[in-house]
């Protein structure tokens, strides 16, 4: 319960400790490592399961990413954004990158399946540290219009170029482009992101 | 920033990895001169890490000692200590594959696809030449000059986009323009090899006169080539299917045609 406030309290479950943390791993502290590992590991397991769906595939990537945060851990600069959102937009890009290369080798029919899968906002993992923060994603959510949340919710949660939303939602691409970024400038205020 | 108001409406996209790669790196290109572009894109990205927050799972125990035991054969990288270009602005992630350090890495592919694309606008005889000359001294720069070239158009202050053409096969194109450079880029994504012995050839439209503008290296993901030649009064760009060498008149139908964007 304590660790769900804190995530919903600090924008990304980013605080100083993270940061800290990421520091002491930058001059080689395993444990510190550790200690990384058990905040990190759950919220990029997630996103990248989001977006991959294969668990075993899943793992692999989440695997990558969690020694890639070893190995960078000195690039991180605390001035350009929490720890967290570090860690998330690089595990968000590796998923993505994941699936645009499994989409480069598949065929036009393999691909058509892969679009076909359902949203995955509404098919979210039970974890009991995410609840708060996940009850807060859905309430600002629901702010958006329709094709906002559709927007996001494609290209981030299922990992699509805008120009494949725009495909699967029948929209001119230069909606997708607007609607993705005024969504997710609503999301932002709503959460009260601050970067 | 003038007239860029097409470019800063991709900060959300950016942000949520939804551009495919052409256009994610010219959007780079455009993030290094804009800092409110990359200020949005650090809030976005955060905005984002939230919704990837709400979706936290609960990973297998035996991955913590796998991962654990992993890293004590990884070297870890030192931190950066100069504070070149690119190294300021970005989003969250600065390195790792993300943000500037994505960024640093993702030039020199790039970078090689204009080299190769450069060196196939010289034609095939001009390679064997390299090769057999050893001139290698006269042909990177060449390829330096051909790369700060692609580099220069992206990043011109009056760089204009025309995207979303579409290629055969799915493919996009998208064509930058610098009316005060007077040149133009050509970025292509998804494109398929050409048939054997053929090549894809670009040529600037004047009017009704095809100007011959490059040849198109493929084989790649994504391209990016600095087209041959100034952009004049070209009106139009195409692509074409030619005989390995590339013709100096188009020899089929194009395969897309694309308005160049305008002067303002």
């Amino acid at each position: 319960m304590k660790e769900a406030a804190h995530l919903a309290g600090t924008g990304g479950g980013a605080g100083p400790d993270l940061a800290e943390l990421l520091k002491e791993v930058a001059r080689g502290d395993h444990d510190a490592f550790a200690a990384v590992y058990d905040r990190i590991a759950g919220p990029v397991l997630g996103l990248v399961r989001n977006v991959l769906r294969d668990p075993a595939q899943s793992e692999e990537v989440t695997q990558e990413v969690l020694v890639e945060v070893w190995r960078t851990a000195a690039h991180f600069r605390p001035d350009k954004g929490s720890a967290m959102a570090w860690v998330m937009t690089f595990a968000h890009r590796r998923a993505v990158d994941r699936v645009r290369s499994a989409q480069a080798a598949a065929d036009r029919e393999e691909r058509a399946a892969l679009l076909d899968r359902t949203p995955a906002y509404d098919e979210v993992t039970e974890a009991v540290e995410s609840r708060l923060e996940r009850e807060q994603v859905r309430r600002c959510m629901r702010t958006l219009t329709e094709l906002q949340r559709e927007s996001v919710t494609l290209a981030y949660y299922r990992g699509l170029t805008y120009r494949e939303v725009a495909e699967l939602l029948t929209q001119p691409l230069g909606t997708v482009k607007t609607r993705l970024r005024d969504g997710l400038i609503r999301l932002r205020d709503c959460l009260g992101v601050t970067a | 920033m003038t007239g860029d108001g097409d470019l800063h409406t991709l900060t959300g996209a950016y942000a949520v990895h939804a551009l495919p790669e052409a256009e994610h790196v010219a959007f780079e290109r455009h993030l290094a001169e804009c800092p409110a572009c990359a200020r949005e894109v650090d809030e976005l990205r955060a905005t984002a890490a939230r919704l990837g927050l709400a979706v936290t799972a609960a990973p297998p125990p035996e991955m913590r000692e796998r991962v654990l035991g992993r890293i004590t054969t990884v070297r870890q990288e030192p931190p950066k200590v100069t504070g070149g270009p690119g190294t300021g602005q970005g989003g969250a992630g600065r390195a790792g594959g993300s943000g500037a350090g994505r960024r640093l890495r993702a030039l020199p592919r790039v970078a090689l696809a204009a080299c190769l694309a450069a060196a196939a606008a010289f034609g095939g005889v001009a390679v064997w030449q390299y090769e057999s000359a050893q001139d290698a001294r006269e042909q990177a720069e060449q390829t330096r000059q051909r790369q700060e070239d692609v580099a220069g158009v992206l990043a011109a202050p009056d760089a204009r986009t025309t995207s979303g053409g579409e290629l055969p096969g799915g493919a996009r194109g998208t064509v930058v323009v610098s009316r005060e450079r007077d040149r133009a880029v050509f970025l292509a994504s998804g494109m398929s090899a050409p048939p054997s012995g053929k090549v894809y050839q670009l040529w600037f439209a004047d009017g009704e006169k095809m100007r011959p503008a490059g040849l198109l290296e493929s084989g790649g993901e994504n391209e990016s080539v600095l087209m041959d030649g100034a952009v004049g009064r070209a009106s139009a760009m195409g692509i074409t299917v030619e005989p390995a060498g590339g013709s100096p008149q188009p020899t089929t139908e194009p395969l897309a045609l694309m308005k160049l964007p305008r002067a303002q």
